[in-house]
């Protein structure tokens, strides 16, 4: 297997499925000559052709909804929305179309849709490049949404993506295209949607987490072993559907439930993780189920100061890992 | 069937006495419809109806325009007659009224009219207003990109081209010179409020300049207008001469649903006076003066929508009505998942 | 000497390959003049000397790729220290914007004050965790007996595990863990409950026989009776061969006017009560830091059910016949066995008469019946060889036995009281 980092397996995913399947296509802003502004897509104009690789007018509701047009009429597009920060304008196309376009004509329309945007912060995105959106489209039926954090699951869960027969929102922690390497099977390889992996096995608390977090998350559990301190990790992938079993089984084990996620506390992915924690396994714990999230302020800001104190890092993780080791 | 013609002029391409007799077929046969709606909810069996009354002309003639089993229409809500003249049927349309399980929209789901029937290329709305103007051009792209002759024709009101979506859907098509017809069907309002609070153009169609586009306007009251405007705008998507919006002049004859009532922003007079646009005795005239249809046919024609509609009723008010398993079918293709 | 690190060229950007130097070691430099291209796999970009000076080691090659923030070579300052200053502070943030384990040690110290790190509120093993109560339910453990390596002592769950791990747990009976499940039950400082005495646990052909609420109630009674009354004992030998024949001559005629048996319960209450009114101390109770001395005499008579003990008394007995005594005492035992019991017949005993001898006991250490200063029991009737004016002859002798709240009496007021109930029963007839 080859070592890439987590850009390379998104791109080389890309490229495979337009080679694979006539009906993928991307469409976006800067998709084509520029190759994306990360180059993600950098060379697919020449090799796909313009119409398969769309620069698309700087408007994102119709990206997605011209997208979802495509994908009622038979293709498999994938839109992509340059930096989540900039999906807004698409929310009433992703949570008031696609998602609902299978449900309102019982079955008679479909939405095989991907949407990928990068998302997070780390990287001096400031207010409108560094936004975390899982929270508010999680929460949505119809929809589904990915959240990997290592190259072979990004190329996995993004085949899963576009052979799904529903529309997914892909996110792609920007911190990590460049930042995280691993080996990336070859092929067409998938990983099932929903399932979460165990990134660490641990056995004296658990942190469930997913994107970058994951990352820091082990970072600190490789510090805190060397006391003693086991930490199980688990990496959701999939946000939505969540894998309840996998959250069941690990707060089962350890008993103790930290929770890690950039984005914003309140509302956020990890409330849904300690409500299904206190419906299904509340006398399995040992210890009230915490979380260490973004604060709830609107958005990191420019200086490095605002970005340090808003993102959780390794650090915090482990201090907050120990503080629930001891309790 | 035929009498003594008081006007004789050639008819347009594509129309023919026979398909002349089917448009007003089925502009009596949603007038019946639509009445029936109306009546359904002032007896308490169905809780909301909207309205086509007034548009029946440019909504006949756009489905006539286009090539059934080829081309796609995107419609809106209140498209009532455009779906009776592209494929749907009486009964289809009393079972979505009435909400039943085999309402083939949506199963109950949607409000009434919220069509979707792929087997006869019509895709699927939400009330949500503009929305699917962006859904008809991914599909027109689609045909594009599949070479394929479809064309696609979308449908909405004026109140629909305020929305930022809509500017983003004729511009998309403009760039890419989509085989799709925009069509505005221009009430004259949005609810309540008036073209002149909506835009401070005095057309729809003007807007089409800033997109590159062909912007046209034909009365949409008068089928046969109304038909030579749409199809032209539809070959020229055909031959590859992009998108075209066409902005059809009607006016909406009742309130805007069952809920609503026009007396609060509409004087009497103004009522009053729309009714001469009626395009229904209109046609019906137009159709008599140039021998085309004869009283006596003219009244067996209604006969047969007032029974046919009349069945559909009896039929579908007997459907079953969806179960509250039904309400988790359809959330993923897996089904539900949480 | 001032380092030049690899910048960091774009928002995700990790690492940097040195293209070429532009400058070689000993060339003098001024700041912002190109030093070096790098290339990253977004950008390919001069970089402008961050320092002003003479260009030191270089210590990376062309080619060579190295990660953000690491240093790439070193340059000798000449000129104004500010501008260096400033220059390095320049260098320095980049370093630490980039690598992922690298924030600041300053957010790292703020981090734990956004978890609350408040001390559980169940310190001390008062109250449990649900997964350390759901362990020691199913592994029967006395979670007393642990300790606790939480915050502030706190049993976790795998404390809990550790010791059923070890073996080295005390284990509780299946229905005495119900103090487990509900351990805020009890007011913490109460007495004791059974459950924190040694416990036993059922072998695999033990039966297992719940505990029933009267069960339930003498276990806690008397556990709190014996644990917390001084309990002293004496005993006295009762001739009472006289009052045996005046019983023998006298009991037909008593069932036949009193509807009654005569038995030697109620003549010995009689002399109890007697007894009492000469040593009225013994009708007290132990009030903490005084003693009460009560004004009524309310005898409690024990009385064997299937169930197990009750013991309901007699009211103002000393007030009573022995006609009377013995139909209350009829009556009682009657209600006892049928179960018809009320609360008042069970409340207000001042003092316990315990027919022992019924059984064919000669001598039985009884325990107090809360708050009761005192119990007598009266043993079985036995013919012995007695010596009575220095002749053995052969008698009836019952043995008398007291004990007593030891708080509240002492040994010459008890063998006072004793002697008199005696003297009574031997005075006969």
């Amino acid at each position: 297997m080859a070592v890439k980092n987590l850009l390379e397996a998104v791109r080389e995913t890309l490229h495979d499925a337009l080679a694979r399947d006539e009906r993928v296509f991307i469409m976006g802003e800067d998709v084509g000559a520029r190759g994306n502004v990360f180059l993600i897509t950098k060379d697919f104009l020449e090799e796909f052709g313009s119409d398969r690789i769309l620069d698309t007018p700087l408007a994102e509701a119709s990206i997605v909804g011209v997208a979802i047009g495509a994908a009622m009429a038979g293709l498999r597009p994938i839109a992509e929305i340059q930096f989540a920060d900039f999906i807004y304008p698409a929310f009433n196309q992703i949570v008031g179309e696609a998602a609902k376009i299978r449900y309102r004509s019982a079955g008679g329309n479909t939405c095989p849709l991907v949407i990928r945007t990068p998302y997070g912060g780390g990287v001096g995105g400031a207010l409108s490049h560094s936004v975390s959106i899982e929270a508010l489209f999680y929460h949505v039926p119809g929809l589904k949404v990915l959240a990997p954090s290592t190259p072979a699951d990004a190329k996995g869960l993004l085949n899963a993506a576009i052979e799904d027969d529903d529309p997914v929102l892909f996110l792609e922690h920007k911190k990590t295209y460049r930042l995280i390497k691993g080996e990336v099977p070859s092929g067409n390889h998938t990983v099932p949607i929903g399932k979460a992996d165990i990134a660490r096995a641990g056995r004296d608390l658990s942190v469930i987490t997913y994107g970058l977090m994951r990352h820091f998350a082990v970072q600190a559990a490789e510090e805190l072993i060397k006391d003693g301190i086991d930490v199980e990790v688990l990496d959701l992938r999939s946000i939505r559907p969540m894998d309840r079993d996998a959250i069941l089984t690990t707060a089962t084990k350890t008993r103790k439930v930290l929770i890690v996620h950039e984005d914003n506390k309140f509302g956020g992915v990890g409330a849904e993780i300690s409500a299904i924690i206190a419906e299904e396994a509340l006398f399995e714990l040992d210890a009230p189920v915490r979380r260490l999230c973004g604060p709830d302020v609107p958005a990191m800001g420019y200086s490095k100061v605002y970005e340090d104190a808003f993102m959780p890092s390794p650090e915090r993780i482990a201090a907050a890992m120990r503080d629930l080791a001891a309790f | 069937m035929k009498s003594e013609p008081s006007v004789r002029e050639t008819l347009p391409e594509g129309l023919t006495p026979e398909r002349l007799r089917d448009m007003y077929y089925f502009m009596i046969l949603t007038r019946v419809c639509d009445d029936r709606g109306f009546a359904l909810n002032r007896q308490g069996k169905i809780p909301f109806a909207a309205t086509c009354q007034g548009h029946e002309a440019i909504q006949v003639a756009a489905a006539f325009a286009l090539r059934r089993g080829t081309d796609w229409i995107v419609p809106y809500y209140r498209d009532t007659c455009m779906a009776l003249s592209f494929g749907v049927t009486p009964r289809e349309q009393l079972m979505c009224l009435f909400a039943r399980k085999g309402d083939i929209f949506s199963s109950g789901r949607q409000f009434p009219n919220h069509y979707s029937v792929p087997d006869r290329h019509i895709a699927s709305i939400s009330s949500i207003i503009a929305a699917h103007v962006t859904h008809a051009v991914g599909m027109a792209l689609a045909h594009k990109m599949r070479k394929e002759e479809s064309v696609v024709l979308t449908s909405f009101g004026e109140g629909s081209t305020s929305e930022g979506e809509w500017h983003e859907a004729l511009n998309f098509a403009g760039i890419h010179k989509l085989p799709i017809v925009f069509l505005c069907e221009n009430n004259e309002y949005a609810i309540s409020v008036p073209q002149s609070m909506q835009m401070a153009v005095k057309n729809v169609a003007d807007r089409a300049v800033a997109y590159g586009l062909p912007g046209v306007i034909c009365d949409g009251t008068d089928p046969i207008a109304s038909y030579v405007t749409v199809r032209e705008a539809v070959e020229r998507a055909r031959a590859g001469g992009g998108a075209t919006l066409v902005e059809a002049k009607c006016y909406r004859a009742m309130s805007h649903t069952t809920d609503d009532n026009q007396l609060t922003y509409r004087t009497p007079d103004e009522i009053e006076a729309a009714k001469k646009r009626d395009p229904v005795p209109r046609f019906e005239a137009w159709l008599a003066d140039r021998g085309y249809l004869d009283e006596r046919s003219a009244a067996e024609l209604k006969a047969r929508a007032l029974a046919e509609v009349n069945e559909a009723t009896d039929w579908a008010e007997l459907q079953p009505l969806p179960t509250p398993e039904d309400l988790y079918t359809h959330v993923y293709a897996e089904g539900p998942l949480s | 000497m001032a380092k030049v690190t690899m910048p960091q060229l774009g928002e995700t950007v990790t690492e940097g390959t040195v293209g070429r130097w532009l400058k070689k070691k000993g060339e003098a430099i001024a700041k912002y003049e190109p030093l070096l291209e790098v290339e990253t796999d977004k950008v390919a970009s001069e970089i402008p000397s961050p320092f002003g000076g003479i260009v030191g080691e270089i210590l990376v090659q062309e080619g060579d790729t190295v990660p953000v923030g690491a240093v790439v070579c070193e340059i000798i300052e000449t000129g104004a220290g500010s501008a260096g200053g400033n220059a390095g502070a320049q260098t320095a943030a980049p370093s630490s914007h980039s690598t992922a384990g690298a924030s600041s040690a300053s957010a790292a110290a703020a981090a734990p004050s956004r978890i609350s790190s408040a001390p559980p509120a169940q310190a001390n093993g008062v109250r449990y965790s649900p997964a350390v109560r759901k362990l020691a339910r199913e592994h029967q453990l006395d979670l007393g007996g642990l300790t606790g390596t939480g915050r502030a002592g706190r049993i976790t769950a795998r404390d809990v595990v550790k010791a059923v791990e070890s073996g080295a747990s005390v284990r509780l009976s299946p229905s005495a863990s119900s103090a487990i499940t509900s351990p805020s039950a009890r007011p913490h400082g109460s007495a004791p409950s059974p459950s924190a005495a040694v416990i036993a646990h059922a072998g695999e052909d033990d039966t297992i026989i719940r505990l029933s609420p009267m069960r339930k109630t003498i276990a806690e009674r008397m556990v709190q009776a014996a644990t917390t009354i001084p309990h002293a004992w004496c005993m006295m030998e009762a001739d009472v061969t006289e009052l045996s024949r005046w019983r023998d001559r006298e009991k037909a005629a008593f069932k036949a006017r009193e509807g009654v048996n005569l038995t030697y319960l109620p003549i010995v209450v009689q002399a109890v009560c007697r007894a009492l009114k000469e040593n009225p101390l013994v009708n007290s109770a132990w009030g903490g830091d005084h003693v009460i001395q009560r004004k009524h005499v309310n005898v409690g008579i024990a009385i064997d059910v299937e169930e197990g003990l009750v013991v309901p008394v007699v009211r103002d007995a000393d007030r009573l016949s022995l006609a009377g005594l013995a139909q209350s005492i009829s009556e009682l035992v009657d209600k006892a066995r049928r179960r018809r019991l009320t609360m008042p017949d069970l409340s207000d005993g001042t003092i316990t008469v315990d027919n022992t001898g019924a059984l064919g006991n000669i001598a039985s250490v009884p325990i107090i019946n809360p708050p009761q200063a005192a119990i007598i029991t009266m043993e079985a009737v036995v013919k012995r060889p007695w010596v009575v004016n220095d002749a053995i002859a052969i008698r009836s002798i019952m043995n008398l036995c007291l004990c007593l709240d030891h708080r509240v009496l002492d040994g010459a007021v008890a063998s006072r009281f004793l002697s008199s109930v005696k003297k009574t029963l031997e005075a006969y007839p």
